[in-house]
């Protein structure tokens, strides 16, 4: 069988610079050819010769869930371009500046048909570095997509002072502290950072880590930014929330924001996978709506094998990974991000599962 | 899990369709000349003979071919409407102004041709009189009636009847979801859509009396009557299902019969029109015919690990046609 086809979703508050990076992203000379999608009230002009215009309809399923929706759109276009299969690469879902990613992510894990030919490979977000933080406040949509991103663009960071940008950075880090954040200027960053990440493959789930932890200093990001923490920030949300406000953590300010947070939980105590599903399904079927994205790695007892899992709202996609090697701590992880998360229940509700 | 089928075969019968590798998304019978529709630009006409005939008919992807008696109506990602008989003459009854993609299209009494791009119907007359109309969401699907002048737009939280030719509004029937596939029953008493979920949608239209069709794996992909109207063939499940619609009520408090079980999902169907058979084409390639009197499967192919794509049978019954999304494709005279 063939390949499946990368689609990667290009997320972004107005103005943010979506459009620019995706005329970057064509216009590079990378050999690759994209199919790219794109909402019919796009800002600006794009040269390719595979542009479709999409009008975004999300359409809900009947199956008692509300936050399971698909893009309609997306299933009929997909479908379509497949049928040129060969005349590119990839293809580069534009979304409006108001939409919700989830129904676009959602579309390929609910339609067996898009499944089939075609893999979500991340979704990117670029943020206003001047902007951001008042939308945040403003704007529901601008949240959600920092929320929900495995890439974030902080773009037009030469309008902004350095101070600034630790604050924003600091502010995104707080509603999502996994995604992979870049300092961007005119949405310029190597392709390879935002393509082909298979941020939704199983077999990548290789660490859950907030991304600040391991910054590989490659150049794009934290200019000047220095970490000095000796304690554990995978419990970085152990401390009730606070109101907006930064704190100090040697010497870098953290935020909590006050309706989006992650929740991450580990254990080194080996999981009852008889308690462990039940719980997550349960988990996700009530809370699927405030649970934007989920991952985990999971040591089940008696079982010689990684088991993964990621999501998104109600629908879970897992599977065992690997065997655990040879001295490799057995330590299970889940995060989960969200919009006001029942924390003390999640934390209470994993600490059952121990087997 | 090794298929241990003890089907008869005529695997040994079949005559293959060089394609080129282009996968087949339709298949027509137009008069004894089948017309195997590829994924981009063009159309195969074969002969009886086996002669094959190329007609370059689009400029990009075919997404959507209807067909009556000789005449095959396909529409493209080029935006282009084009009509074509059993010679490969063509010409392009219409083209969206926007170039949009024109994503369903329909067949009706009188030359009458409809097709869909994004939310707008179009409706051609036999005079030439081109009619619009505006659905809620994206068309799913378009299906003419079997009588009168009346056309089934199937869109999201239901579907709505339409009389091109009269000035009053359509008739909705409302169910909530994303509507796909639509078809009337050949009688023209039922209508049936099939969802984006795993389940088709049926409304009896005396009475509007909705019927749920569930039990599936997947979407449904495809459907087709049998000759007689007594069932709807049905893909998206690892067998092949069909819903009675014999008698007054339809499915309704009936459960289907169940044929064929498989291990692969079921994709494509196709109906014989003279006798209870129906072509059941399966996702790993397997193509069989299957009696729904007695359960009998004829063998036509093997599985090849590619689903089945396209399957029709000639006017007469006497040919059966199929092509793969790989573009192996082949016919096979049934006598």
């Amino acid at each position: 069988m063939s390949e499946k086809i990368p689609v990667t979703v290009l997320t972004g508050y107005l103005g943010a610079g979506k459009t620019t990076l995706l005329n970057r992203i064509l216009s590079e000379p990378h050999g690759k050819k994209y199919a790219v999608i794109v909402n019919e009230f796009g800002e600006i002009g794009i040269d390719n010769d595979l542009v479709v215009n999409s009008d975004e309809e999300i359409f809900e399923m009947n199956n008692g869930c509300v936050c399971c929706t698909v893009r309609g759109d997306l299933i009929r276009i997909i479908e379509g371009l497949v049928r040129r299969k060969g005349k590119f690469d990839a293809i580069i879902v534009e979304t409006t500046g108001l939409a919700d990613p989830a129904p676009v992510a959602q579309t390929f894990f609910m339609d067996e048909a898009v499944g089939e030919k075609t893999r979500l490979d991340a979704v990117v977000t670029v943020a206003d570095a001047k902007w951001l933080k008042d939308r945040l406040k403003d704007a529901p949509e601008a949240k959600n997509q920092i929320a929900f991103a495995d890439v974030i663009l902080l773009n037009k960071t030469d309008l902004v002072s350095e101070p600034e940008l630790q604050e924003i950075e600091a502010r995104i880090r707080g509603i999502n502290p996994y995604a992979k954040l870049h300092r961007t200027q005119r949405s310029q960053i190597a392709l390879a950072e935002v393509l082909d990440r298979k941020a939704f493959d199983l077999d990548r789930i290789l660490d859950i880590e907030p991304d600040f932890l391991h910054n590989d200093g490659n150049g794009h990001d934290h200019h000047g930014h220095d970490h000095h923490h000796d304690h554990d920030h995978g419990h970085h949300h152990d401390h009730a929330p606070g109101q907006g406000q930064g704190h100090g953590h040697g010497g870098v300010k953290h935020y909590h924001d006050e309706h989006m947070q992650s929740v991450s939980i580990r254990t080194d105590k080996p999981l009852d996978p008889d308690k462990f599903f039940p719980w997550v399904q349960d988990l996700v079927a009530k809370d699927g709506p405030s649970i934007l994205r989920s991952k985990g790695i999971l040591s089940f007892k008696n079982d010689p094998e990684r088991f993964v899992f990621q999501g998104v709202h109600m629908i879970l996609d897992g599977d065992h990974q690997r065997p655990w090697k040879e001295g490799e701590a057995r330590e299970s992880r889940i995060v989960f991000i969200g919009r006001d998360l029942p924390e003390q229940r999640i934390r209470e509700g994993f600490a059952a599962c121990v087997a | 899990m090794s298929d241990t089928r003890s089907a008869s075969s005529i695997t040994a019968r079949m005559r293959p369709v060089a394609t080129g590798g282009a996968s087949v998304v339709g298949l027509h019978f137009l008069g004894d000349q089948a017309a195997f529709v590829l994924g981009e630009e063009a159309i195969l006409l074969v002969a009886p003979d086996g002669s094959v005939k190329r007609a370059a008919i689009h400029s990009g992807a075919i997404l959507c071919a209807a067909s009556a008696g000789t005449r095959l109506a396909t529409g493209g990602d080029d935006g282009k409407i084009v009509i074509a008989d059993a010679q490969g003459s063509h010409i392009v009854a219409a083209a969206d102004e926007k170039k949009r993609w024109i994503d369903q299209i329909a067949l009706g009494p009188d030359n009458a041709i409809a097709w869909s791009a994004g939310k707008t119907a179009y409706v051609r007359t036999g005079k030439g009189e081109t009619r619009t109309f505006d659905a809620v969401s994206s068309v799913g699907g378009l299906a003419f009636a079997p009588k009168g002048f009346r056309l089934a737009v199937a869109h999201y939280n239901g579907v709505s009847l339409w009389f091109p030719n009269a000035k009053s509004k359509p008739d909705i029937l409302t169910w909530k979801g994303s509507h796909l596939g639509v078809t009337f029953s050949p009688d023209g008493k039922f209508l049936v859509t099939a969802m984006q979920e795993p389940m088709l949608h049926g409304w009896r239209l005396a009475d509007a009396k909705n019927m749920r069709m569930s039990g599936y794996a997947a979407r449904i992909r495809s459907m087709a009557w049998t000759f007689d109207g007594d069932y709807l063939a049905t893909g998206g499940s690892d067998q092949l299902i069909l819903w009675p619609f014999h008698g007054k009520d339809g499915p309704m408090g009936k459960e289907p019969t169940l044929l064929s079980p498989h291990a692969a999902r079921l994709v494509t169907v196709a109906c014989h029109p003279k006798q209870d058979v129906v072509a059941a084409g399966f996702a790993d390639g397997m193509v069989l015919l299957v009696r729904i009197g007695d359960a009998a499967e004829i063998l036509v192919k093997k599985p090849s690990l590619v689903p089945v794509t396209a399957m029709a049978f000639s006017g007469d019954g006497k040919t059966f046609a199929f092509g793969c999304e790989d573009g192996e494709a082949g016919m096979v005279d049934l006598g």
